[in-house]
């Protein structure tokens, strides 16, 4: 009894609980629309948000650390950018990776460092970052600017067939290995679990002896890199670099984290959370799509209400904890037998 | 001199800007001992802590350890050299697993990554032998503050290297959970470990510890044999005062206003963890104090009476109505005021002026909406300039501009302002002048002759015999009795502190 309640307790009911979410949502698609219970429209659900589950999965580690960054759709938006302007004046595919990597790491990696080392706020640290990536991104252009690299179009339009006709492509590809690499990450190394002690306390952190000013640094240098690589990725789905790419999708992110279990407080969380909360709002537009009618805002819509609730369950969750401590002896008397000693 | 000196430190002097908070202070740990660091709050017991620690680097003196000469300038470093500390709250991370706060930092590996299977089993074994059944790969936050604390000595003892030292661990726990605690410093010591005990409750002091070093005022006043030291000479030790039967002045003999209407009654007021029931009323008119040593409940007692804390059983009666529950605000509503123990955390806004200050609870009282006129705020600002006599050119000074005692007058305006009918003053004269002092005390009679009420806490027992018409005495978080009249004298008290007993005075109470 005690190994079953204590293997669905604490904060993986929240990932059971997205996974149910995920479930009825896909359930009711699929019974509702014809044609939505097929491989290709569950794949493309991985194709169309590849970027967005990396993003998000950079993004868990700032938030289980105790922080923030809404720098990452800027960031994006300014990798697609170089991009694209890095393609014009003839560069290769490999040098344009490797351009967009070095400048998600740096950007990621001074927003760490302004954050730790005068201790100021990572909401204003990377709502600096975000008007400085997005402001970067129009100084190159304000115009679209269209890929042609060869390379590029290439791996873009690469299909990968997992089962007869349906397939994934190669974002899908680096989308599993970053999570994979992330979940390892995050469980199984010291700078995972410092993460989530820094996120717990971080004073206790301190005192226990962890790189707290380390982690932090690193923390954000990686949601920096995710961002990259998201970026990287976005930029082969849209083959074009936009200044006005993504606006806002700092908060998908971020509402992916917290759908998927991920508490905004800090030191909470499993690394697979952010890639349901993404398949989730994947899924809620897939089925808006199938629908029709309705508008897009829909999504929203609907994404908020999740929001809401996700919210107050997690909320709900933490003060039954915060209940339900176990003292050291049971069925101890409250004071009475404390003897005063003559 | 049988045993093995582990841990030494002589002649350990430290400052800080403004104070000398530790002047050639010596210390020495043998192996396999409890030895009990005492003294008052300021004595120095946790400067020099930090000191050992790494978190203070010292002035002068040396740390041996082992013979070695050490330095540590870090508690990491302290920490890497074998002294582990417990700190009085917790610091560990709430939401990681028990065994991984004993083991985070320094994880056990398999091919590069974390070895869960091995950091359970590990974390089992030690926590078995401090005989704590728990289950390790719950989060921590699960399990009570005690067995966190016991969780935070695993790991401290698996880090250590022979010196173990925990202030104040025993502030959170109740009796039983202080009962195992000590049965693991037992083993612990058997096992050679050296433990140093800060903690400022005497008896748990003559139940586990070996030795005492007392400190006071930052000097060090001796070490001594727990068994042949009596608990009232601990307590003139520090206190820094020997009394005896001669030395009996008693307060100005004050009638005790007992026709006085009862103002405000706690009935077996208290709170899990931090105070005892206790029994109280306070009439019109009426100075009552609160004595005992620092963490005695005094503190927590005027904060469940303010509604700064909830107290969880007990009732309060306010003239004559009993109330559901209580918060400052309602507090304030029913005509009580409260100056904090410590003004410049809880109780001055140093950034604001003294006119802003002396109105913030008067507003309060009001309501946000209510403006007071900027002509009213400064009418009420030069009355209590003047009738407190505060040394300022101008009700629009910075109040952090002020002297301590002068800060202190601000925040007695302030309440005064609400125009109060009891007045909670915790520790009103610390840390100011003597001067100031006698003023402050001069105008606390004055206060109560207007028909306000006061309950007064301090740790100088001239001053609170001095006060007040009447005295409870609190120790170890119990009310253990109340004086007045006759029997109210510094030694009375002091020998009720040290011995834990009713001796004098009329009882209505609990244990004895």
């Amino acid at each position: 009894m005690r190994s079953l309640t204590s293997k669905i307790s604490h904060n993986n009911i929240i990932v059971l609980a997205t996974l149910l979410l995920l479930l009825v949502l896909y359930g009711s698609g699929a019974a509702l629309y014809t044609g939505f219970f097929s491989l290709q429209v569950f794949l493309n659900l991985f194709i169309d948000n590849a970027y967005l589950i990396i993003v998000a999965t950079g993004m868990a580690f700032v938030i289980i650390k105790g922080g923030i960054d809404l720098s990452v759709a800027s960031v994006v938006a300014l990798i697609s950018m170089v991009s694209a302007a890095l393609f014009r004046q003839g560069a290769s595919a490999v040098i344009v990776i490797l351009a967009s990597l070095a400048i998600g790491t740096l950007f990621g990696f001074g927003q760490g460092y302004l954050i730790q080392r005068f201790r100021l706020h990572p909401w204003i640290v990377t709502l600096a970052g975000m008007f400085l990536a997005r402001g970067i991104s129009f100084m190159i252009s304000t115009e679209s600017i269209v890929i042609d690299n060869p390379t590029f179009v290439m791996l873009s339009q690469h299909k990968i067939y997992v089962w007869e006709d349906g397939f994934i492509n190669v974002s899908v590809i680096i989308a599993a290995i970053v999570v994979v690499l992330a979940i390892l990450a995050a469980r199984y190394s010291a700078f995972g679990r410092a993460v989530y002690a820094i996120g717990g306390n971080e004073k206790s952190a301190l005192l226990m002896g962890l790189p707290v000013a380390k982690t932090t640094i690193l923390v954000y240098t990686l949601s920096g890199l995710f961002s990259a690589v998201g970026g990287i990725v976005f930029t082969l789905y849209m083959l074009s670099g936009y200044s006005l790419h993504l606006m806002g999708m700092e908060m998908d992110a971020i509402a992916a984290c917290v759908i998927g279990g991920i508490l905004l407080t800090g030191g909470f969380g499993y690394l697979i959370g952010p890639t349901l909360g993404v398949l989730c709002t994947g899924i809620i537009q897939t089925i808006i799509m199938f629908q029709g009618t309705l508008s897009s805002w829909w999504t929203k819509i609907t994404i908020g209400f999740l929001l809401f609730l996700f919210m107050a369950f997690q909320r709900l969750i933490v003060m039954r904890k915060e209940k339900s401590t176990i003292p050291i002896s049971k069925n101890q008397p409250k004071f009475e037998n404390k003897v005063v000693n003559l | 001199m049988d045993q093995k000196i582990v841990l030494e430190a002589s002649g350990i002097s430290k400052s800080f800007p403004g104070v000398k908070a530790l002047s050639n202070v010596s210390f020495a740990l043998r192996k396999g001992e409890i030895h009990a660091l005492m003294g008052e709050n300021g004595a120095g017991k946790s400067t020099l802590i930090k000191v050992l620690t790494g978190v203070h680097e010292r002035d002068e003196g040396e740390i041996r350890l082992s013979g070695r000469v050490i330095s540590p300038k870090s508690p990491q470093e302290a920490q890497a050299l074998g002294i582990s500390t417990v700190y009085q709250e917790v610091n560990l991370c709430p939401n990681l697993t028990v065994a991984e706060n004993i083991f985070i930092g320094r994880h056990p590996r398999k091919r590069g990554l974390i070895d869960w299977e091995t950091m359970n089993r590990e974390s089992e074994r030690l926590l078995d032998r401090l005989e704590l059944d728990v289950d390790v790969r719950q989060p921590l936050s699960h399990y009570s503050v005690a067995v966190q604390q016991m969780v935070a000595i695993a790991r401290a003892v698996d880090i250590s290297n022979g010196i173990l030292i925990l202030d104040e661990p025993t502030s959170s726990l109740d009796a039983s959970e202080v009962s195992s605690l000590f049965k693991v410093m037992r083993k612990l010591k058997q096992e050679g470990l050296g433990i140093v005990f800060v903690t400022h409750f005497l008896d748990q002091v003559y139940e586990v510890t070996d030795r005492i070093t007392v400190l006071r005022n930052g000097e060090y006043v001796g070490t001594y044999e727990t068994e042949q030291l009596t608990k009232t000479e601990l307590v003139s030790h520090m206190i820094g005062r020997e009394w005896n039967e001669t030395d009996a002045k008693a307060g100005a003999a004050k009638e005790i206003p007992t026709g006085g209407e009862i103002f405000l009654t706690a009935g077996s007021l208290g709170k899990r963890g931090s105070l005892h029931p206790i029994d109280l009323h306070i009439r019109k008119g009426e100075v009552l104090g609160l004595a005992g040593l620092l963490g005695s409940g005094r503190t927590e007692l005027a904060k469940l009476i303010f509604g700064i804390d909830k107290a969880d059983e007990g009732t309060l009666t306010i003239s004559g109505e009993q109330l559901a529950d209580m918060y400052p605000q309602k507090a304030i509503q029913k005509g009580l005021g409260f100056t904090p123990e410590d003004r410049k955390v809880a109780g001055i806004v140093g950034e604001l002026t003294i006119r802003e200050n002396i109105v913030l609870a008067l507003q309060a009282r009001k309501g946000l909406f209510s403006y007071i006129p900027l002509r009213k705020q400064k009418e009420i600002t030069q009355h209590y300039i003047d009738l407190l006599r505060i040394k300022t050119p101008s009700g629009e000074q910075k109040i952090d501009n002020l002297s301590g005692g002068n800060q202190q007058k601000v925040i007695l305006a302030r309440w005064l302002a609400t125009q109060p009918k009891l007045l909670i003053l915790d520790e009103p004269t610390r840390g100011i002048d003597v001067g100031s002092k006698a003023e402050i005390r001069k105008l606390i009679l004055d206060l109560a002759a207007t028909g306000i009420s006061i309950l007064i806490i301090s740790a100088e027992l001239e001053e609170i015999v001095q006060c007040a018409s009447r005295i409870i005495v609190l120790r170890d978080r119990i009310k253990i009795g109340e004086v007045s009249g006759e029997s109210m004298r510094e030694n009375v008290i002091m020998e009720m502190i040290a011995k834990g007993a009713e001796v004098y005075g009329d009882s209505d109470g609990i244990g004895a």
